[in-house]
This record gives C-alpha cells, sequence and structure tokens, in this order.
C-alpha cells in the first residue's frame, strides 16, 4: 500500500531523511519511531504531498504523491503531530468543513459527525469556538475529524500527544476496528513505546534521518536481548538527547525563512 | 462547488465575526475624509478642481477595499501559522478550488468593507452625481476587489512568515495606493509620476469608481474595465500558480 525507495530529504545542508527504504503492506498497522529530529514528520510530509522529495521514490497505492497529488490525496486520511483547526470556528464547523472537503455526502457526514463528537466527549461543546477549548480538547477535535472520512490509509502523527488515558484509549480502539473492519492501513508515529507495542504490527526505527532497524515487536526485542520495546529503542538509539542539534537547525530555519527561502 | 462554497463561507464568516474589527478598520477612512476631505478641500477649491471631498471619497473607498484584500490575502500566513493550512491542502481537491474559494471570499470581505466606506463617505457629505450610476460603481469595486484579493493570495502564497507582512504593506499596498491618482488629479503630473500612475492598475479602479460616481474621467469606463479585466486574470494565475507551489 505504501512503498518508499532511498527517500531523501535535505533542507539546505541538512539532511533530514537520509535515504530510507520501506514497505507497508494493505491492511496494516506500521508504527515508525525514532528520537526528537529523527525525521518521521518530514517523511509523513512526503507522503502527504505537503513537500516534495529531495530524492527517491514514494508509492501510495500505486500512486505518486510528488505527481499525481489529487489522486493520493484521496487515498489518505491525516492527524498532524501539529495543531490544524481552524480557531474562528465552532468545533462543528471545523468537522462539517472537513466533512466538505473529504466529499462526505451531507446525510452520513451528520451521522458521523455527531457519533465521532460524541465519542471525544466534545458534543455539548459543539458550538463553542475552538479557541476556547484546553489543549486536549483541541487535540480530540483533531482526533475526531481525521476520522470522518474512512481513507485506504491513515497518517497519524504522534496523535496522542497530550490526551487523557481516556482518550488514548477510545483512540487506539477506534483505530483498531477501522483496520480490522475496513482493512484501513495506519502509518503512525508516538513517543509511547506501549501504544506501538500494543497497537502495531510493524515497527521501524529511525534515527537521524536513517532507518535503523526495522520488525515487529518481538523481533526488535530478540535481536537487542530487551524485555521491553522501550528498552530495545534505548538499545538501539542510545541514551542521548536529541535538541542540540535540532535547535541550531531551528535557528537557521528562522533565518532562512526571513530571507524567504 | 461545495469546496469553493465552504470556503467562501469561512472568509465571510472571520469577517463577520470580528464587530470590533470592522468599526475599527472604519477609523483609517475617516481619518483621511476628514483630514484631507476638509483639511485640504480649501486649496483644492482655490485651484479651481471643485470640492476635494467629492475627489477623494472614490479614492478612499478603492483604498479600503485594497487594504481589506490584502489583508485577507496574508491571512494564508495566519492559517500556515496555525497550521490550518495544512488541513486544507492535504484535503482530495485541487489546491485550484482552494484558492478560488479563499479569494472569492477575500474579495466578498473587501467589497462589503467597500460599501460600508461608501456609506460613511454619505455621512460626512460626499453626493453621487447620479444615484442610477451606483451599479456601474458596484462593478468597478467588484473588479478592484478580485484583482487585489488575487495579489494577496500571491503574497500570501509566497511569504513564509509575519516579518513579511510589513514587507507587503509597506513596499506593495502602500505605494500602490499613494501612486494611484487616488489623492490627487492624474493632469498636469511630472513624466515619471505619470508613468508610474499609469502602471499601477489601482489608477485605473479608482478612476472607474470616481467616473461612476462623480461622472469625471481620466481615462473612460471601456479603458478602465478592459485594464481591470486583464490584469485581474493575470492576477489570479499568478495567485494559484504560487498558491499551488506551497509546500508546508
Ligand atoms: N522546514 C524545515 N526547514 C529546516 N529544517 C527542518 C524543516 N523541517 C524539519 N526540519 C529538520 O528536520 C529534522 C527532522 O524533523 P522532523 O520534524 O521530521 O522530526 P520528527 O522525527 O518528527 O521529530 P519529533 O519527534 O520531534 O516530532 C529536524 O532536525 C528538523 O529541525
Ligand atoms: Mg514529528
Amino acid at each position: 500500500m505504501i512503498r518508499v525507495e532511498n527517500l531523501v530529504r535535505t533542507f539546505g545542508e541538512f539532511t533530514a531523511v537520509n535515504n530510507i527504504s520501506f514497505e507497508v503492506q494493505q491492511g496494516e498497522i506500521f508504527a515508525f519511531l525514532g528520537p526528537n529530529g529523527a525525521g518521521k514528520t518530514t517523511t509523513i510530509k512526503m507522503l502527504t504531498t505537503l513537500l516534495q522529495p529531495t530524492a527517491g521514490r514514494i508509492e501510495l497505492d500505486g500512486l505518486d504523491p510528488a505527481k499525481q497529488q489529487k489522486d493520493a490525496r484521496k487515498r489518505f486520511g491525516i492527524v498532524f503531530q501539529d495543531p490544524s483547526l481552524d480557531s474562528e470556528q465552532t468545533a462543528y464547523e471545523n468537522m462539517e468543513l472537513h466533512g466538505i472537503l473529504y466529499h462526505v455526502p451531507r446525510k452520513l457526514r451528520a451521522e458521523r459527525i455527531e457519533r465521532l463528537l460524541k465519542q471525544f466527549e466534545l458534543w455539548d461543546r459543539r458550538d463553542d469556538f475552538v479557541k476556547q477549548f484546553s489543549g486536549g480538547m483541541k487535540r480530540r477535535l483533531e482526533i475526531a475529524r481525521g476520522l470522518l472520512h474512512t481513507p485506504k490509509i491513515l497518517f497519524l502523527d504522534e496523535p496522542t500527544l497530550g490526551l487523557d488515558p481516556q482518550s488514548r484509549n477510545q483512540l487506539w480502539t477506534h483505530v483498531k476496528k477501522m483496520n480490522e473492519t475496513e482493512k484501513t492501513t495506519v502509518f503512525l508515529t508516538t513517543h509511547y513505546m506501549d501504544e506501538a507495542d500494543r497497537v502495531a504490527h510493524r515497527i521501524a526505527i529511525i534515527d537521524h534521518g536513517r532507518i535503523i532497524a526495522q520488525g515487529t515487536a518481538a523481533d526488535l526485542k530478540e535481536s537487542t536481548g530487551t524485555e521491553s520495546l522501550e528498552g530495545a529503542f534505548l538499545a538501539l538509539t542510545g541514551e542521548s538527547i536529541r535538541d542540540e542539534s535540532a535547535s541550531s537547525v531551528d535557528a537557521m530555519r528562522n533565518v532562512a525563512k526571513m530571507l524567504g527561502r | 462547488m461545495e469546496t469553493v462554497y465552504i470556503l467562501w463561507l469561512r472568509e465571510l464568516k472571520r469577517y463577520t465575526r470580528s464587530r470590533v474589527q470592522i468599526i475599527t478598520s472604519l477609523g483609517q477612512p475617516v481619518l483621511y475624509l476628514v483630514a484631507l476631505g476638509f483639511g485640504l478641500g480649501p486649496v483644492f477649491q482655490r485651484a479651481g478642481n471643485g470640492s476635494y471631498l467629492q475627489f477623494i471619497a472614490p479614492g478612499v473607498i478603492a483604498m479600503s477595499v485594497l487594504f481589506m484584500c490584502i489583508f485577507s490575502g496574508i491571512s494564508i500566513l495566519w492559517d500556515r501559522q496555525f497550521g490550518f493550512l495544512k488541513e486544507t491542502l492535504v484535503a482530495p481537491v485541487s489546491r485550484m478550488q482552494i484558492m478560488v474559494g479563499r479569494t472569492l471570499g477575500a474579495a466578498t470581505v473587501a467589497m462589503t468593507q467597500g460599501l460600508l466606506v461608501f456609506v460613511v463617505c454619505l455621512i460626512i457629505g460626499f453626493r453621487p452625481h447620479s444615484w442610477a450610476a451606483l451599479p456601474q460603481a458596484a462593478v468597478f469595486v467588484a473588479l478592484v476587489a478580485i484583482n487585489f484579493a488575487a495579489l494577496g493570495t500571491a503574497f500570501g502564497s509566497i511569504i513564509k512568515d509575519m516579518q513579511g507582512f510589513p514587507l507587503v504593506m509597506n513596499f506593495v499596498a502602500m505605494p500602490m495606493f499613494f501612486l494611484s491618482g487616488a489623492l490627487f488629479p492624474l493632469w498636469g503630473l511630472p513624466k515619471a509620476l505619470a508613468v508610474v500612475t499609469h502602471i499601477d492598475p489601482l489608477s485605473y479602479g479608482i478612476d472607474g469608481l470616481r467616473g461612476a460616481l462623480t461622472g469625471a474621467w481620466y481615462f473612460s469606463f471601456t479603458h478602465d474595465f478592459a485594464v481591470l479585466v486583464l490584469v485581474a486574470a493575470g492576477f489570479l494565475l499568478l495567485g494559484s500558480y504560487f498558491f499551488s507551489k506551497i509546500q508546508m
């Protein structure tokens, strides 16, 4: 369903995604794990037509998202890591707008919006402006919105970031159900190893833009001789924190932005 | 079609929900009308040009349309900053539809603003030479709105963050306004200024609006209309080109 070959993305001198290759089968739940700044979001952006690859090939359901953009977009849904709601509109209006953009027929749209807003306990707040929501409520709305249409491929970029345990449970239950009943292919990233361990069929670990390991959770534990996925992750990626380089890159990124690049 | 409509509606909602902003945005035109209209009025009169208020009112209406368009275009930047832009860009609709919805929304908002300023002009003492000419005036307001909403979209798509906004205001919107004949007649200008005013597309919008409202044309209806339609086509192409090239 997803095939990536020798994918590269550079930002100026910096290589964020460095020659990665992987495949995700139809109906598979695939977790993409890695420390901060590893290149997960950059990869998702290239898979979802938001960013052009520097080099390499991508196939989404047989389509090239860099060229057949609109057709490729029909195949997937996405929950972004960063906020993407319209804070000047109400929760319901945000859902409605999404439903229209994704061509969900009116009647079905109303039904699903109600069901999802109830499921994520936002139904009572549906007519409130998103700017008045708490961080977690916004996150819940992003997720409810992402599940409104039923795509072939679902991208979830750290969907549980900032969510309470109840909502996390709701999310993963829903995602697993979609995966089982509709054979939705799921591509997810998370920093909670227990979630990946629980839901993912297969896992790839990316660090400094390179994939350093792939396999089932059991494979990864076995090859590193560790008890938990967290242990395996740390064994593979080391103990050091990755933010030093990211901050200097961020500074550079700001300068580049100011120069309009 | 529904995509265009919902994005158009979003722009409108955003405008009508910010009542305070609507009121405050009328401050600037009022200032121009009162300070310049009445302040420079006597000088203008003595020079034998008639009422200055009558003269600048169309210019001030066009100005508010122009600025509103640029603001709306720049709202792409806000949407980029707050992330909503991504949501529209990954949707299975063409970028063209998104761009058209946004641009038409911005143009509609700007026209509404123009109408409000027209009412303000009436209150301050402006009188159109004939009420029958109002539909003609509306045509020019609409053309100005579409032109600059498209240009605003183009700038909103190129610029990546808020630092770029004053740049567009100071180096595009302001010069366009001041060099357009909004504040002075186009007759007998120094050569260089005359050339610049003829290049500025806003000059044709203002001449058309002024012609419709006061009966005094520098160019002519057909001339203004043709130029504005051509330039609008160019700006729309430019806007949709740059919008289609946005990466996150
Ligand atoms: N537009 C950009 N310009 C310059 N550098 C960028 C840009 N986008 C991302 N980067 C850099 O690319 C690297 C990978 O970023 P990415 O967002 O893909 O990381 P990530 O794996 O999603 O991390 P996190 O877990 O923190 O979300 C980082 O070092 C980041 O600073
Ligand atoms: Mg990320």
